[in-house]
Order: structure tokens, then C-alpha cells, then sequence
């Protein structure tokens, strides 16, 4: 696991994106696909079940020291995560643990599931004392299911496709679905012989992709050029249907096919040769439910009968990139919508159910088209894209043809009322905050937040905390309430399973009021309002 | 405790029958000084008694209007009586601890201080006492230095690296004691050195005080950006993320200090390595100099105060808190700001 401690440790001393792919290479151009396989099983955020409790190892490290658990806890905290502390206090050692990493994985690490605490003791300590510190870090974590490497998928994907000098599109593919990590896969992986289903016909097109609008309106010239439609909340994706076969991407360049079978279904009554641009909507009964529904389906490999039936998903159609197998992309945008419609009016009622043209917004005036986005909120979008009837579709991020025109966030003032260390690269310090609003005289906590404030800032909070401290909870401390921050969020929902009755999302810190003071704080009734003005129920 | 020789005001540490004061932080008559880090050494005092062998660094923060008086280490003075003398803390170039002793009664006052060798000052004297205050900056088990040569051959591996893909290597380190730390220890044949303002002025008198130094240039004083190729830069930490970072185009930055034991204190400082160099004692270094003393009342003023009072008092030792308003030069991630300024 020399190769695999290294690779680990360097990815982590890393932020920069270059350096990364440069270290990913570096590894999977020495390791043996034995030991690769598994590597890429963690790079791809997959990892073992918990198989010894953290709360075990714990134990058995404090036996090899001369540390009282309340000490350690103390370290705990300090650190902000377990595994780490124990790799930390354990005796020193500088030896390094040869043995290569799959053998490690599968002959010392997964058969200790099950086994005795006597023989799962024996051989974490005797692990301990084969490893120097880095190698103790990653072989806790692996242990206690706490194992992850701070890199994305596309990473990944974009060293092994430098590597191999495949493709990252065929890379994403092969990595795709369930697979074991063995030898076999890997070399697989990396082979250049192409199977029959690795033809470019899976490749999507990039995304256009657009800025929030930062000048006034008229600037865009005469409204009559441009197009208005709803910004929706769910995931953008395309839909290809190339050669009898059906590959969904999201614009992560993440291939979601198996997650979202209905579409994928559907999908299939498309003529051969054509892409969709679109946002793929959690959608019951002709209105979308809200955006933590579709998180539910996000997290899942396999999507059961229950949640399928329960949060069904639609794809609301923005584009056309390719028609008849051609690639339209420098087509006027007026010209590719009318080529949508043509394309969707074409399917039977079942499928145009699932593929849904979006909304074009007919307005006058840019004032009139103001007025409208007022509606945004009841009609459950984010407020309007914007996009130049001429232009083509472009590639990436983009300024002047096409523009998000968002609502602005709901506020809040709130009282900060209970704080918490952050973790990781926050863990020394106090950023983790409950804030609360008036009700019935009373501060009822009603929200988390962690962001939105400046390094300088947090700073000054925290000092403000470890002085304000009224008690303290485990990790939690409870403050004197006197600091008010003024919050932003993207949508509140009646809640059943909050304290306060609401929920709301996305919450942050919009800025810290110090000119106010706790009395000039919202209510709960406020908030009840602001849900009441935008007609959800719950 | 028998007495209250040296007890805790609103101004610092008093000794009254001395009518002096130990590192105060308001304005008072008389101030002794362990050493130079601005949270032990302010301005505004009417007399000031430092180690003789830190004179430049207290003259450079406490100006030229100071007056100054000095003592060698191991040199007896009385004070109304009052028996005291300078002792190597080992911290910094100049560092003291200071021991002052009444009818059989003995205090020491250890500053902050660290056992680790350090080639830029004198080596920690172990001096026996009946009441010991000591610092906790690094006050947990988790803080475990590394050998300072595994550090050094880390800084020059680093430092080569990035040579090799043509960039320039920024070091954060505190610019009294730590910045000139690294510069002695790393391999000075690898490349050209440059100092930050703030490091430049103390690495000169560290040099001026006989400390064995490479040359190095005043970043200020470059003309030709070309200059700064593969060269390291000497740099306090509150210059990380600043615009003065720009005009060295690709570079790596690097944070010398205890915290960066801790992954998450690398990250949240935001560099892109972490190296272990510390001028505080770590946790067995507090052990076994607080054990040393044979002192029989430990006082911990800064740091992780309440852990050590702790963890002596399971130990059978008597120890208290002493919450002082020092936070030792590493005492938070961020350095005070004032660093900027000296």
C-alpha cells in the first residue's frame, strides 16, 4: 500500500486541479491493475462497509496508550475526526507496511467482518504496528467506513482517459453501473480494443451553460429577440438516443441512464439520432415537488418500485442538438425549438408525458416580462433563462446569448443561538450555527447555516462564542443570543419534522447585522407568511 | 503554594515584593521580558530588564526611546531583595525563562519555550522551582513533533520540486524566530533566498546577535521579477492570500508551524503543504520539562489550559489555571495581526 499512501497523501496536499490529474497518473501508470482496481473502487467514492466501529478502535488505541478517553476526546474534537486522532496518538512508528494494497483489502481487511473482537483486535493492532502514520490514517478510515479521497469523478476519469488514451466519454462509460474491483476490470478499463456499444454514439455535446444577469434589462436590446422560459429547479441533463440505444448525462458528465428508468424508457420511442437538452423535474400530478424530493433518487444505485411511484421524474425539454443524427448546434435557437416541437408532437401521449417542451414566456416589454417573473415563486421555478432567439449553442459558460434572470432569495433576520466546531479544514473553529427567530417571545431554532461569512468574520464569531458560552452539549455550545445575521434561502416548505415547523433550503449567511440587535429579529410568523405568499402547501 | 510571590493581575504577572512585572500587557513601572513575540513584549513601560541576549530583537519592537536594561542568562540581580535571573528558554534567540526567588521560595517563569534543539538560540535550561507557570500552546497528546531533520529534508524536497516545474516557493513562518529557524536549517545550496519586510528587519539582527545565517534579499528590493526563479520567499503567514503573492507568479505555498499536525489546520490555512516546525514544546516536551522542575504547583497560562491542568493533576501532580492574555506567536492558527506591522 506504499504506492496507494502516496497517492493518498498527495492528492490530499492538493487543491490544484492540474497537480491532481498529475498524481492520479503518476499512480496508475506504476500500480498493478490488481492493486488499481481497488484504488479506482475509492477514487470513485466507493468504499467497504464499516467493518470494526470506530468506537472499538478507539479503545483498543487508548490501551496502547497512556491516554484517559477524556483526553482523547479532547484531541477529538481538536482534530475533528476519529481516525485521524488515533493515527495521531498511537505510539510512533516509521516502518512502512509493504504489503500491496488488494492484498491488504482482501486478506487483511474484509475477512475481519464478522469475525471475533478477539481476532478483529488482534489484527488492528498488529496492522498499527506494521504502519507508519499516513498508512494508520487510511487504514482507520478504510476500517471504520469513514474512507474517502477529496477527487472528483471527472478527475479520475480525465487521468486514466491521458493514460489509456481512451476517450473520457468511453472511461465514464466503462465506469459506470456496478462492477467489482478485480484485475480483469481494470485491465478492461483501460483497454483500447472498443466493445459494441463504445462507439461515439454515447457521447453527449458540453452544456451551455449561463451567467445570473448583472445590468439592466433594456441592455439586452429589444425583448422581441429573445426567448423567456421558466428556470427550473432539478438537474440538467441530455437525452440521447443514438443507434437503438438510450445513454442519459448530467452535466456533472456523469452518466445517470439506470438512475432515471423512466426517462430512459421513454426514451427509446425517440428516432434514432436525436439529443435532448433539458432539466430532468421530480413531477406528480402536472406540478414539480420540490428539489429535496429529487435528492431522494440522487443518492440511490437501485431505485425501488415505492420511490419510483412516489417521485416520478419528467424532462422538461429546452433544446435540440442533434436531429436526424446531425449535429444542429449552430442552428439560429428559434429554428432548433421549432425542431423540438416537431421531434415531440410526434411522440405517442405516453412518452410526451415524460418529454415535456418548456414553457416559452410571451411578454411585450421587459417590464411586462418583470411582472411575470413575480410568479416565479407560486409556480415553483427559479425565475427566467433568458436566451437570444439567433444564437447558436455554445460551449460552456457563456456571456450574451443566454441569461439567468433568478428571484432574489427570501431573507430572514435571525439570532445566532447555538454553535459547533466545522470539520475538516474548519474543525479548530466555531462555524457550524443555529439560528432562531421570535415566536411567542421565545427564540425557536429554525435554521443551519455555514457559509456567507468571511475568514476575518468567522473569526471574530468564534471569539464571540468561546466568550458567550452558556453550555455546553457535547459538541454544541449555546450562546448568549446578541448576534444577528440576516439569512438567505432559496424556498421554505411546512415541515413536519422541524422543531420550528418549516424547512427551508439551501440556507446561508447573507451578512452579519451588527446593527441590529436581537429584538429586531423575525418571527416564526413572518416566515409563516412568506410560505402562505407562495402557496405551498405542505 | 507558601505565598503569593508572583500572582496574576489585570496588568500581568506581579511580583510585589519586587514591585515588578513579567511580560505585562498594560503600562507599568518596571517589566521583565522573556523574549520578543509581541504578545509578551508592549510598549509603554517605564523600565525595561530583557535578556542581554535578545537586546536587538527587544529594541527593534520596543523602539528606540525604550530604556533597556540587560541581564546574561544565569546572572543573579536583586530587585528590592528580590533574587532573579535569566535562564535559556530555548524558543527563540534571546528567549528566557525567568527565575526569582525569595527567602527559600522559588519561581520560575518559563515564557514560552520548547526542548526541541534549535541551532538559532540556546539550548532549554532545566531549573528546579516550587512553583512552575508553563505555557500549553501545543497542550494535547496529538501534537507530537517530528524530528526537525525529517522536517528540513521535507522543506528541501518541496522547495526542489517545484524548482523543477518552475515555480517559485513561498514559506510562511512567524518572521521573529521561526523564519530564520528555516532559514538555517534548509540546504542553502539549492537557491536564492528572499525575505518578506517583516522577516527582513529581525533576520538582520538575528545575524548582527552571531546567528549563522544564508544571504538573503529584501523582496521590496527586487527590480526584475525574473530574479524570484526558483528562489524560496521567507514570508509571515498573514501574507498568505494576499495580493503581494502575485508578482511571483506560479508558486507553491508552505506553512511551518505545530498546527500542522492536524490535516484540517492545513487546509483551513489553505497552502499547499504543511510542515511541522514548531517553537513551542510539545506534549511529552511539557512533560518532561514541567517534571524537571520538581516543582510542587504548576501554573498553566495559555493554551489548552484546562486539558493540562487535567491531565497533571490525574498525574500526580498539584497544577492550576492561570489564564493569562499571552496566546504565544502560534496560540492561534491565524498569528495576531499586529505581526504584520513589527
Amino acid at each position: 500500500m506504499k504506492l496507494f499512501t502516496e497517492l493518498y497523501t498527495e492528492l490530499d496536499q492538493t487543491n490544484k486541479t492540474n497537480e491532481k490529474v498529475e498524481v492520479l497518473r503518476f499512480y496508475f501508470e506504476r500500480a498493478t491493475a490488481e492493486n488499481a482496481a481497488w484504488a479506482l473502487y475509492f477514487l470513485s467514492g466507493r468504499k467497504p462497509r464499516q467493518i470494526v466501529p470506530s468506537k472499538k478502535l478507539r479503545e483498543w488505541a487508548l490501551a496502547l496508550t497512556d491516554i484517559p478517553e477524556w483526553l482523547f476526546d479532547e484531541s477529538r474534537d481538536t482534530v475533528g475526526d476519529g481516525a485521524e486522532t488515533i493515527a495521531l496518538l498511537l505510539p510512533n512508528n516509521s516502518e512502512i507496511d509493504e504489503t500491496p494494497l488488494h492484498e491488504l483489502i482482501e486478506k487483511r481487511l474484509l475477512p475481519l467482518r464478522g469475525a471475533s473482537e478477539e481476532i478483529q483486535r488482534e489484527e488492528v493492532i498488529n496492522s498499527w504496528n506494521q504502519m507508519n502514520y499516513a498508512q494508520r490514517l487510511i487504514y482507520n478510515k478504510l476500517i471504520s467506513g469513514s474512507f474517502r479521497v477529496g477527487v472528483s469523478q471527472q478527475l479520475v476519469t480525465r487521468a486514466l482517459s491521458e493514460i489509456s488514451e481512451l476517450p473520457k466519454d468511453i472511461i465514464a462509460q466503462r465506469l459506470m453501473g456496478a462492477w467489482e474491483p478485480t484485475a480483469g476490470f481494470y485491465e478492461q478499463l483501460v483497454s483500447t480494443e472498443l466493445g459494441a456499444d463504445e462507439t461515439p454514439i454515447a457521447r453527449p455535446f458540453p452544456f451551455h451553460l449561463a451567467h445570473q444577469i448583472d445590468f439592466p434589462l433594456g441592455d439586452l436590446g429589444d425583448v422581441g429577440e429573445w426567448q423567456a422560459e421558466w428556470k427550473w429547479d432539478g438537474i440538467r441533463a441530455q437525452v440521447i438516443k443514438r443507434a437503438g440505444q438510450v445513454f442519459i448525462w448530467s452535466r456533472g458528465e456523469d452518466l445517470v441512464t439506470e438512475r432515471f428508468p423512466e426517462i430512459a424508457a421513454a426514451a427509446q420511442n425517440l428516432p434514432d439520432g436525436t439529443v435532448l437538452d433539458g432539466e430532468i423535474l421530480p413531477w406528480l400530478d402536472d406540478s414539480v415537488l420540490p428539489f429535496n424530493e429529487l435528492q431522494r433518487r440522487i443518492g440511490r444505485k437501485t431505485i425501488g418500485a415505492k420511490l419510483l411511484a412516489e417521485v416520478p421524474v419528467i424532462l422538461q425539454c429546452y433544446d435540440l442538438l442533434e436531429f436526424e443524427s446531425t449535429d444542429i448546434r449552430f442552428f439560429e435557437f428559434k429554428e432548433r425549438r421549432r425542431l423540438l416541437s416537431e421531434v415531440l408532437d410526434k411522440l405517442n401521449a405516453d412518452t410526451q408525458k415524460i418529454f415535456q417542451i418548456t414553457e416559452s414566456v410571451e411578454a411585450g416589454s421587459w417590464a411586462e416580462l418583470a411582472v411575470k417573473r413575480e410568479t416565479s415563486r407560486t409556480l415553483k421555478v427559479e425565475g427566467f433563462m433568458l436566451k437570444r432567439l439567433a444564437s447558436p449553442y455554445r460551449v460552456g459558460r457563456h456571456r450574451g446569448d443566454w441569461w439567468k434572470w433568478k428571484i432574489d432569495p427570501y431573507t430572514i433576520d435571525a439570532v445566532l443561538l447555538y454553535a459547533q466546531k466545522g470539520t475538516g479544514k474548519r474543525s479548530v473553529l466555531f462555524t457550524d450555527y443555529t439560528f432562531a427567530v421570535w415566536s411567542g417571545g421565545e427564540l425557536v431554532p429554525f435554521a443551519k447555516a455555514y457559509s456567507g461569512l468571511t475568514d476575518k468574520e468567522i473569526r471574530r464569531v468564534d471569539k464571540f462564542i468561546r466568550e458567550n458560552t452558556k453550555e455546553t452539549f457535547g459538541p454544541v455550545r449555546s450562546v448568549t443570543p446578541r448576534l444577528v445575521f440576516e439569512l438567505a434561502f432559496e424556498a421554505i416548505q411546512k415541515s413536519k419534522r422541524h422543531k420550528s415547523g418549516v424547512a427551508v433550503r439551501f440556507p446561508r449567511i447573507l451578512r452579519w447585522r451588527e446593527d441590529k440587535s436581537i429584538k429586531d429579529a423575525d418571527s416564526l410568523e413572518t416566515i409563516h407568511a412568506l410560505i402562505e405568499s407562495q402557496g405551498t402547501a405542505d | 503554594m507558601k505565598s503569593e510571590l508572583i500572582k496574576l493581575t489585570d496588568k500581568g504577572l506581579y511580583c510585589k515584593k519586587g514591585d515588578f512585572y513579567i511580560d505585562p500587557w498594560l503600562p507599568v513601572k518596571k517589566a521583565l521580558l522573556t523574549h520578543a513575540h509581541a504578545d509578551h513584549t508592549y510598549r509603554g513601560n517605564q523600565n525595561y530588564l530583557v535578556p542581554e541576549e535578545g537586546k536587538l530583537l527587544s529594541r527593534i519592537r520596543l523602539g528606540d526611546e525604550a530604556k533597556i536594561e540587560t541581564s546574561k542568562y544565569g546572572e543573579t540581580q536583586f530587585i528590592d531583595g528580590v533574587k532573579i535571573s535569566f535562564h535559556p528558554a530555548g524558543h527563540v534567540l534571546g528567549s528566557a525563562q525567568l527565575r526569582v526567588e525569595y527567602k527559600d521560595e522559588i519561581w520560575v517563569v518559563s515564557g514560552d519555550y520548547k526542548l526541541t534543539p534549535d541551532a538559532t538560540c540556546a539550548p532549554f535550561e532545566f531549573v528546579k522551582c516550587h512553583n512552575f507557570i508553563t505555557e500549553a500552546t501545543f497542550g494535547l497528546p496529538i501534537y507530537r513533533w517530528t524530528p526537525t531533520e525529517i522536517i528540513f529534508e521535507e522543506i528541501n524536497q518541496w522547495w526542489r520540486r517545484n524548482q523543477e516545474r518552475g515555480k517559485v516557493s513561498v514559506i510562511f513562518a512567524y518572521s521573529l524566530g521561526k523564519a530564520q529557524r528555516v532559514m538555517n536549517g534548509i540546504d542553502r545550496r539549492i537557491g536564492r533566498i528572499f525575505t518578506h519586510g517583516a522577516v527582513e528587519r529581525l533576520t538582520d539582527a538575528y545575524r548582527e546577535s552571531g546567528v549563522d545565517l544564508p544571504e538573503t534579499k529584501y523582496v521590496g528590493a527586487v527590480e526584475n521579477k525574473k530574479d524570484f526563479s526558483g528562489s524560496l520567499i521567507v514570508a509571515p503567514p498573514s501574507a498568505a492570500g494576499s495580493m503581494w503573492l502575485k508578482r511571483f507568479g506560479a508558486h507553491s505555498t508552505g506553512f511551518a508551524s505545530g498546527w500542522m499536525v492536524v490535516r484540517g489546520a492545513r487546509r483551513r490555512k489553505a497552502v499547499d503543504r504543511g510542515f511541522v516546525l514548531s517553537d513551542h514544546a510539545d506534549w511529552e516536551e511539557l512533560q518532561t520539562a514541567i517534571r524537571a522542575t520538581n516543582a510542587e504547583t504548576v501554573f498553566v497560562t495559555h493554551g489548552f489550559i484546562p486539558e493540562l491542568v487535567r491531565w497533571l493533576n490525574e498525574n500526580g501532580m498539584n497544577a492550576k489555571p492561570l489564564k493569562a492574555q499571552y496566546v504565544g506567536e502560534e496560540g492561534e492558527i491565524e498569528e495576531p495581526e499586529r505581526e504584520l506591522y513589527s
